[in-house]
């Protein structure tokens, strides 16, 4: 069955089972690797993507519910120029990610948030943000966060 | 420098196309000291194994461990660096390659003994048994790399390479050696204002005699070390650009999806292959000893044919172990409580308890693998790629020199992509060998992932505490069941009668290195033990701590500064309390203290980490804060959370659901400072780790008066006794 979205800003056709999750649509099919398997069932956020601005557990939403919408991923994150995104910025001046596995999916999660809620408080960030870091960069995540939250 | 010549020299030989090669090598365990080759050798000047200096002025430090976000890569760099005076923003880090010759045998030279300071005694004495095990490898583990390679290895080259380009400087200027002076990659010479780059020096360097003992820098003319560069792999990790072991792609790479027997030990009896056959892009169904795969055209297409099969597996004898027949056999392994002394005026005994737990990197495991007629390649992210190699050769009936490895970025290592644990790469190489000459990339679901571990060893500990009418400790004592060493035992309090006994039960769960090993058993039992003695003599549980350690000033200085840190004696809000915990592990003695909150209805906080380490010196200030961090959030996970528990000889959790993890609204605030005690590095990867369990129930203790002696916290009560507060 083909499917037809917007990757990245680039319209894109795959032809898959329909029930195939979008994260192995991305990883497999278009090359996109930086979004990361991490679970399988929503629980860990490393395979988080941007469906329509909205933060997307990609690994549990199956491709033909993302017929006509536009993903971004963290390779599409950037702007079109090239310069990093603020968050990304963010995490390099902050020294964020340690083995960086899940920070693709932590990054999105946080763009996604600080899109829809420029400057929020602590108690939103918790909420908003529960993807799972092995290495334990949570002291820098919110560090990170607290930096962006306070630009205006 | 003279014990160089014992069990480490600078050698030299020479390289293919007639260039010149010099390295720091561990001589009992480098078996091919000769055998660099670099093909474009001609063109570079090649100081050593590990520097290269090209005509571009460029210092390339290749560096013989993984990188896993821990920064060891960036630290030996700056050590090798530092000692050559180079120029950091032109010095290029790079991961060496998995041959022989890049064994790093620095971990094993520690087995001698010799040089060893005193300090570091019980943390190699400790370490004996394993490192001796990983001669010839290449293995990042055990906190090691800066303390080892980096003590041993990195300064040593650094100082030889800028010694050479030194000599060469001055053949060139018609100086004498100690006429020039070397700065960001220039030699230069103040008499006759001439200077070169050490990339103009590099060809001529490269023919010097090599320095037997070259002089190495004092830590008060550091520039590079000691300082915060940014980590050189963090830009290709926030915008998806970082190629991670399961990240590899090869064109016409096949997937596979796998599943294993479910009961460590157990073999495949029969399984069905037709239903997966029949599936959508469905390549082959590969029947293993203890494992079905299904390799198809894509992951999603493999894993949803595997789901379609019913396998049996057998039980291998197992499936009546549990949990509770693991810890009712150490239950009687220990015993009696140990015997205190006649003349003591309080006795108290307690039992400690901790699970079994799992790595669960985020990246679930994960190779790709391709065999044909010559050999095979192995594309994965672990911490031994040379045991990677050894590994898939064995598994395919190969020669090592047949198998080719590229190790890739590490997401996530924590001793779970070990030397000796890469089951995950025999595995990966047996189906691609029956896919051959495809090549195959295997992805563990998370699920086969958290249930065929290498896990952390469940443990008791049987603890007696005497004091005497004073209130001052007259002994301490335990029995532990689950593992235990001289260092992960030891406690530097003066008491006069201290013992730790193993009383061990064995059972069939596979265990491994788990971050910080064994330290992080006894470094909640012994520092929570020691916690409740505090108690019984009704004294502060600091100033206790603090009198027993008169002959021990390194500890004393760590534990004064944590406490300073979290101005330990000011009062607290009801329901609140600190507690503090003091750990030496991998030669860093680490002193925590968490703040915490417990509300009324038993629902905990932990507000605050406070964290001072004597590391003895610090190379990446940045990156070693960051590290204790990490350690702090790992252990913590795990003390508040973390557990595997057997049923039917098999792990129940399965992911992420039933085996939590914290998240950000669970993680404190941290504060790390270091103590730069001039003594001899210690580790920093896990040492942050050991002491956060017994900070935090030492904590929960001081606010509810709820002492938890079992880990996780989760599955203790902390409600009625807080009311009651």
């Amino acid at each position: 069955m083909a499917i037809s979205l917007t990757v990245n800003g680039r319209p894109r056709l795959l032809d898959l089972e329909p029930d195939t999750p979008l994260l192995w649509a991305l990883r497999d099919t278009l090359g996109l690797t930086g979004t990361k398997f991490g679970c399988g069932i929503a629980a860990c956020g490393a395979c988080t993507v941007h469906v329509d601005g909205q933060p997307m557990r990609s690994c549990s939403v199956p491709v033909v519910a993302v017929e006509g919408a536009s993903v971004t991923t963290i390779e599409g994150l950037a702007s079109s120029e090239g310069s990093l995104h603020p968050v990304q910025q963010a995490w390099i001046d902050h020294q964020v990610p340690q083995c960086g596995y899940c920070q693709s999916g932590m990054i999105m999660a946080v763009s996604a948030l600080l899109a829809a809620e420029p400057h929020p408080t602590d108690a939103k960030v918790d909420e908003a943000i529960t993807n799972i870091c092995r290495c334990g960069t949570f002291a820098r995540v919110r560090r990170a966060i607290q930096a962006l939250a306070r630009t205006e | 420098m003279g014990k160089w010549t014992r069990r480490a020299f600078i050698g030299t030989g020479t390289l293919v196309g007639g260039g010149f090669v010099l390295g720091v090598v561990g001589a009992a365990f480098s078996p091919s000291r000769h055998g660099v080759v670099s093909d474009d050798a001609e063109s570079k000047g090649e100081l050593n194994t590990w520097i290269t200096v090209t005509p571009d002025n460029m210092v390339t430090i290749l560096v013989p461990h993984c990188e896993m976000g821990q920064g060891a890569q960036q630290a030996l760099a700056m050590m090798a660096a530092e000692e050559m005076d180079a120029d950091w923003s032109m010095v290029r880090v790079k991961e060496a390659p998995a041959l022989d010759a890049y064994a790093n045998g620095y971990v094993a030279r520690a087995v001698g003994g010799e040089s060893i300071p005193g300090v570091l005694g019980r943390a190699f004495d400790y370490g004996t048994y394993r490192l001796v095990r990983w001669y010839g490898l290449q293995p990042t583990g055990g906190s090691m790399s800066v303390r080892t390679t980096g003590r041993f290895g990195m300064t040593v080259a650094g100082a030889a390479a800028r010694e050479m380009l030194v000599a060469a400087a001055a053949e060139r200027f018609g100086a004498t050696p100690s006429e020039l002076t070397v700065s960001r990659s220039q030699v230069h010479h103040a008499g006759s204002g001439k200077s070169a780059t050490f990339g103009e020096l590099a060809a001529a360097a490269a023919k010097q005699s090599v320095p037997s003992s070259p002089a190495l820098k004092s830590g008060d003319t550091y520039t590079i070390r000691r300082t915060a560069p940014p980590r050189p792999d963090i830009p290709s990790k926030v915008n998806g650009q970082a190629i991670y072991g399961i990240d590899f792609t090869l064109p016409g790479m096949l997937y596979a999806a796998v599943e294993i027997a479910p009961v460590y030990g157990g073999k495949l009896v029969s399984v069905d292959t037709a239903p997966a056959e029949s599936m959508p892009g469905v390549k082959g169904v590969v029947k293993l000893e203890e494992a079905v795969a299904v390799v198809a055209d894509s992951y999603w297409r493999a894993r949803t044919a595997l789901a379609n099969l019913e396998p049996t597996f057998d039980d291998a004898g197992h499936g009546g172990v549990s949990s509770q027949t693991i810890f009712a056999a150490f239950d009687q392994a220990l015993g009696a409580p140990p015997e205190m002394p006649k003349d003591a005026a309080t006795v108290i005994t307690a039992d400690y308890q901790v699970p079994f737990l799992a790595h669960a990197t985020m990246e679930p495991m994960a190779c790709t693998v391709r065999v044909d007629g010559s050999g095979a390649e192995v594309w994965a992210g672990t911490q031994d790629p040379l045991n990677a190699r050894a590994t898939a050769a064995s598994a395919l009936g190969l020669n090592a020199r047949q198998v080719a490895v590229t190790n890739l970025l590490v997401g996530g290592g924590f001793g779970r992509k070990l030397p000796f644990s890469l089951d995950f790469i025999g595995l990966g190489a047996r189906i691609a060998k029956a896919m051959s000459p495809a090549p195959v990339k295997m992805i563990w679901s998370r699920e086969t992932d958290m249930q065929h571990g290498y896990y952390r060893p469940a443990g008791m500990a049987r603890f007696a505490g005497a004091l005497g009418g004073d209130g001052k400790p007259l002994a301490v004592a335990c029995h532990y069941a689950g593992g235990g060493d001289g260092e992960s035992v030891f406690m530097p309090y003066t008491i006069a009668d201290k013992r730790a006994d193993a009383k061990d039960a064995k059972h069939p769960i596979r265990t491994g290195a788990w971050r910080s090993v064994l330290n992080s058993q006894h470094g909640f039992f012994k520092e929570a033990f020691i916690d409740e003695l505090a108690y019984a003599a009704k004294a502060d549980p600091y100033t206790f701590r603090l009198n027993l350690l008169g002959e021990e000033p390194r500890f004393r200085a760590v534990l004064e500064r944590v406490a300073a840190m979290a101005d330990w004696k000011s009062p607290l809000p009801p329901r609140e309390g600190r507690g503090i915990s003091l750990v030496e592990s991998f030669g860093s003695i680490v002193g925590q203290v968490a703040h915490v909150s417990v509300s009324p209805d038993g629902a905990l906080r932990v507000k605050h980490v406070y964290a001072a380490v004597d590391c003895g010196d610090v190379v990446n200030t940045d990156a070693a804060t960051a590290q204790v961090e990490g350690g702090i959030i790992f252990g913590l996970s795990a003390a508040m959370k973390g557990e595997i528990t057997i049923a039917g000889g098999r792990v129940v959790e399965s992911n992420f659901h039933d085996h939590e993890m914290i998240h950000l609204s669970d993680a404190p605030q941290i504060t790390v400072e270091f103590i730069h005690s001039g003594h001899a590095l210690g580790g920093l990867g896990e040492p942050g780790v050991p002491p956060v369990a017994s900070a935090v129930t030492n904590a929960i203790f001081a606010a509810t008066g709820i002492r938890i002696r079992r880990l996780p916290i989760k599955n203790q009560a902390l409600r009625s006794a807080a009311a009651s507060t």
